[in-house]
């Protein structure tokens, strides 16, 4: 992890470095200078990290343990890619849509609910949303082509 | 003195008019309820009442919108004690011992003492207020880059004690922080810094709330998932009134730190830029440092909820100063009151005090009278919130992944924020796993641009010479005093082994 | 009896028709059927965020939309972020965007691929106007002749401070470091309330403000103005005298407008013209004018706004141009 994370520092100063990082006279640090002494930070202490590991004086690189095992990765894969599933799903159906679906196999085949919990909620839980966000707060969330079809539930909320 | 009292005594009699007051029940509610909602603070509230308050003369619109503000202080600790997320960038800090007593089946003592250290922080806070507010206007006004970049370096060395053992790691996190705060526009030069792949979104940089939601909600998840491998916990909660009064007669475990918390807050809000989301921030970190158990803190501790509790609500009464006397808005939701205020044709500056006593005196009282009201109803709705953490786990799991990725859209309104919060979310779990402290990387990017920009500014200034920022006293004093605590966890330990060795 | 019901049967034919007629062109004519996003190309608690959250107060109040404004502050990159994302929503009917002069020079100034000029123009709600401030204190500085001896005399060290590069307050000083021929160090702060708060902690020298954010300071004696970057005395300053009187033609304004993405369609833009016309025109919107030292006395709307922002778009592009953009972002 510290390796990506040093290659990570290494693009951040590369990318700062656009800018300019030096001392501007009369004016002090310029604009890049700031985020560029930060990566340059950042990596300084991955290495310190990976020679802790190398010789061993963190617990973790004692730790003869696998990282993640088989079933911690299904665990939270499943979860991880649900919400992934989720977001990609907005863009395409719309927040709304993307709810009802994520709902369902959440609560259907990971928590494997009865379908009546299952469906009650996965209705309850954006049409709660709905009121909090759209109706009392104003704030619209994205709905993609579905957008048409809540111009009825408009004209319900504003006549 | 006495010619506060009057006044005071008119402000409080305009607050509990029957219009104010209802104002003040109302406010206080829907506050504590927006404010519960990971992603949405006071801002959403606020900003989206304010129309509405055109309806109503302009205290009982100001009186609301106080009471809103308020509410949210108070309400943000609910979720960040109960499902883990703080429900506004003021309640992150609430999060780090407020979550770990809650799984230990203890939150309705974090949450009764968050609302009690509230009640006290807005309480001290608004006493102060009543009392020095000329002088503490005239102090503002003294607050220039110099003593803000000062200020800044007094805040990171209270969160020194925060980091984890590990130290490279712990840097890593705050600097990591650091650059995060980087992106977006420099304000300095105008031009845009750390635009990955020139996506616009990144252009407003990385909302704070952003990474907060993604580590603490996204990335808590997933490792509650890992710990209990996915089965299902349910918290045994027990609640009853008996309970409640119980819980009450803790105060003395941490009304120490809340005193401490509240003042510190007060100050800091005072204080135009700074704001209360530091200010409960470097009131953690006080009262860890000087905590007689500092181990203790971030698995539990009740002074660890009651601290940035008291911390963040005597900053919110502390904004009000630079609003009212400045014109300054301390925070977002302040900038939107002011706005309100010009909208109804008040003018705030050095004059409103003396040309409109009945408004500023009439907020004032209600602020007396609005901390009650939300410790009432705070406390009555304890056994509700509480109940929460007796849904199952894989029905709390989805719901709190939906409020995450809502909250994560309702502050800017782009898809990219919620991207970007799962994002920080998964990142924050495998970094996490290796032991990666993340508290630090969320205070960071907090005041990061603060610090930055202050440090900037002043050396514009100077022409380049670090020198000013110890030839101006009050930003000697505010290093010298970082300086000290920065070494005192080290002194302190010194001493303990020269004890131990005697 | 029978002619009694044909009467009446005509009436109501009669009335039946004039209510149609007079319904019509309503029925027909476009309305918004989704709430409007209203983005603000600046943060919570500025000017334009003021003026947008007004208009919103004022449209619910008198019910002059079908469905809420709803304000949505994108500040990112000077409001750059404001302006991509109206790009990207060419064609829509339901964004409309309140600007300030950013609007003309980010455009400039950074190289973000957007061209205003295909906006669609709504209406100009007011001008804001810009005065030159400093502390009361300082006894010597009275004009603007002792005012340019003085920064001359500071070589360089003189702190102006201001709302960021490339914000309307950094053009109009780069503008006048030409003019007079001197040098000042620019420092950007947060809004302008902020720099006029460093202003009367006098942790700047002087600065160039808007007269809303400086009057309350003025009134209460902490700060005074020097000259008016106006065509014509401000009623508000009968007494400072306009930067066109003392022989320096400098005139700078900021324009608060409403404008729709590329494309929008002419029934929708017909809309908003009639409803921003209404709210120009209230008793509401004209004492916010005057209490903030904005000018709204011409309302320009449509294609004449439309010519306003091209000759506008010229002239940033040639002050940019003329004191160099190094100069306004100071690297």
């Amino acid at each position: 992890m510290a390796v990506i994370m040093g290659l990570c520092s290494i693009g951040l100063m590369v990318k700062s470095a656009e800018l300019n990082i030096g001392w501007i006279d009369g004016r002090g640090p310029g604009s890049g200078s700031w985020s560029f002494w930060l990566s340059a930070g950042m990596l300084l202490t991955c290495i310190a990290t990976l020679v802790r590991w190398f010789f061993g004086t963190t617990p973790e690189s004692r730790n003869r343990e696998l990282y993640m095992t088989r079933d911690t990765v299904l665990v939270v894969g499943t979860s991880a890619g649900a919400i992934l599933f989720l977001l990609v799903l907005t863009h395409l159906l719309g927040m709304y849509g993307a709810l009802i679906l994520f709902l369902l196999f959440y609560l259907k085949f990971i928590g494997r609910h009865s379908w009546g919990l299952t469906l009650v909620l996965t209705i309850a839980i954006p049409v709660a949303i709905f009121c909090l966000f759209e109706w009392a707060l104003k704030i619209p969330l994205p709905k993609a082509w579905t957008e048409p079809m809540f111009y009825p539930i408009y004209d319900l909320m504003y006549s | 003195m006495e010619s506060i009292l009057p006044l005071l005594g008119a402000g409080l009699l305009e607050a509990v008019q029957p219009l104010n007051f209802l104002m003040i029940l109302l406010g206080c509610t829907i506050g504590l309820m927006v404010g519960a909602m990971p992603g949405l603070g006071s801002v959403n509230g606020v900003a989206i009442l304010l129309p509405i308050t055109f309806l109503v003369p302009p205290t009982a619109a100001i009186i609301f919108l106080a009471a809103i503000y308020y509410g949210a202080m108070y309400g943000g600790a609910i979720s960040s004690i109960t499902l883990g997320i703080p429900g506004a960038s003021t309640a992150v800090a609430t999060v780090f011992d407020g979550r770990p007593m809650a799984q230990a089946g203890k939150a309705d003592k974090a949450l009764t003492a968050a609302a009690v250290a509230s009640f006290i922080g807005g309480t001290i806070s608004v006493v102060l207020f009543t009392l020095f507010a000329p002088p503490l206007a005239v102090l503002a006004l003294k607050f220039g880059p110099v003593e803000e970049f000062a200020l800044m370096v007094l805040a990171f060395a209270t969160f020194i004690g925060l980091g984890g053992d590990d130290i490279p790691k712990t840097i890593f996190s705050i600097l990591i922080g650091l650059v995060l705060a980087t992106v977006g526009l420099d304000i300095i030069s105008g031009q845009p810094r750390l635009i990955f792949g020139d996506i616009p979104g990144f252009l407003h940089g990385i909302n704070f709330l952003v990474l907060a939601i993604g580590i603490y909600g996204i990335g808590e998840m997933l490792w509650t998932l890992e710990s209990s491998q996915g089965k299902i916990t349910v918290h045994k909660v027990r609640m009853s009134l008996g309970i409640l009064l119980g819980n009450l007669k803790d105060v003395k475990e941490y009304i120490k730190t809340t005193s401490l918390g509240s003042m510190i807050g007060f100050f800091v809000g005072t204080l135009p830029a700074a704001g209360a989301t530091p200010a409960s921030l470097m009131s953690y970190g006080l009262a860890k440092t000087f905590s007689k158990d500092p181990e203790s803190f971030g698995k539990g501790n009740v002074a660890g909820v009651a601290a940035p509790e008291a911390g963040n609500n005597a900053a919110s009464t502390g904004s009000m100063l630079p609003m009212i006397t400045l014109g300054i808005p301390g925070s977002p939701t302040t900038a939107i009151l002011l706005g309100g205020m010009i909208i109804w044709g008040l003018r705030p500056g050095p004059l409103l005090f003396t040309e409109h006593p009945g408004f500023v005196w009439g907020l004032i009282g209600s602020l007396y009278i609005a901390n009650l009201v939300t410790l009432l109803i705070n406390l009555a709705f304890i056994p509700l919130f509480v109940r929460v953490l007796t849904i199952p786990f894989s029905i709390l799991a989805p719901v709190i992944y939906i409020l995450c990725v809502v909250g994560g859209y309702a502050p800017t309104q782009t898809m990219h924020d919620v991207w970007l919060m799962f994002l920080f979310g998964v990142v924050g779990y495998l970094l996490r796993k290796l032991n990666y402290p993340v508290a630090p990387a969320v205070l960071a990017i907090v005041l990061g641009p603060l610090a930055e920009r202050s440090l900037r500014q002043s050396l514009i200034s100077s022409h380049g010479d670090p020198l000013i920022f110890v030839e101006r006293p009050i930003s000697a004093i505010c290093i010298a005093l970082g300086v000290a605590l920065i070494l005192y966890p080290v002194i302190k330990k010194r001493l303990n082994r020269k004890k131990q060795a005697a | 009896m029978k002619k009694i019901a044909k009467t009446l049967m005509l009436t109501a034919v009669i009335s039946m028709a004039f209510t149609v007629t007079a319904f019509a062109p309503k029925a027909q004519a476009w309305e918004p059927k989704k709430p409007v996003e209203f983005i603000i190309m600046a943060g919570a608690g500025g000017g334009a965020d003021q003026i947008a959250r007004l208009l919103q107060g004022l449209i619910e109040q008198k019910d002059l939309s079908p469905r809420p404004f709803i304000p949505i502050n994108k500040p990112g990159g000077s409001g750059g972020e404001a302006l991509l994302y109206l790009q990207g929503k060419a064609g829509d009917d339901h964004t409309v965007l309140v600007t300030l002069n950013s609007f003309y020079t980010t455009p400039v100034i950074q190289d973000i691929g957007v061209d205003v000029s295909n906006f669609t123009p709504i209406g100009r709600m007011a001008l804001d106007n810009f005065l030159l401030w400093v502390h009361s204190d300082m006894a010597d500085i009275t004009d603007l002749d002792s005012y340019v001896a003085a920064v001359k005399a500071a070589g360089g060290k003189w702190k102006v401070g201001g709302t960021g590069s490339g914000q309307e307050d950094s053009i109009l000083t780069a503008m006048m470091e030409k003019e007079f021929g001197y040098e000042v160090t620019y420092i950007p702060f947060p809004g302008g309330g902020t720099v006029a708060k460093n202003l009367v902690g006098k942790h700047i020298d002087s600065t160039v403000n808007n007269p809303a954010e400086q009057s309350e300071f003025h009134r209460a004696g902490n700060t005074k103005p020097l000259v008016q970057f106006t065509a014509e005395r401000l009623p508000a300053y009968p007494d400072t005298p306009t930067a066109k009187e003392l022989g320096v033609d400098m005139q700078y304004y900021m324009q608060r407008s409403i404008n729709g993405p590329p494309g929008m369609s002419a029934e929708a833009q017909e809309w908003y013209i009639n409803l921003f016309k209404t709210l120009f025109d209230s008793e509401e919107w004209q004492t916010f004018c005057t209490d903030d030292g904005l000018a709204c006395d011409t309302w320009l709307a449509g294609s004449d706004l439309g010519e306003y922002h091209a000759s506008q778009i010229m002239l940033h592009k040639e002050l940019i141009e003329s004191v160099g953009s190094s100069a306004i972002t100071g690297e």
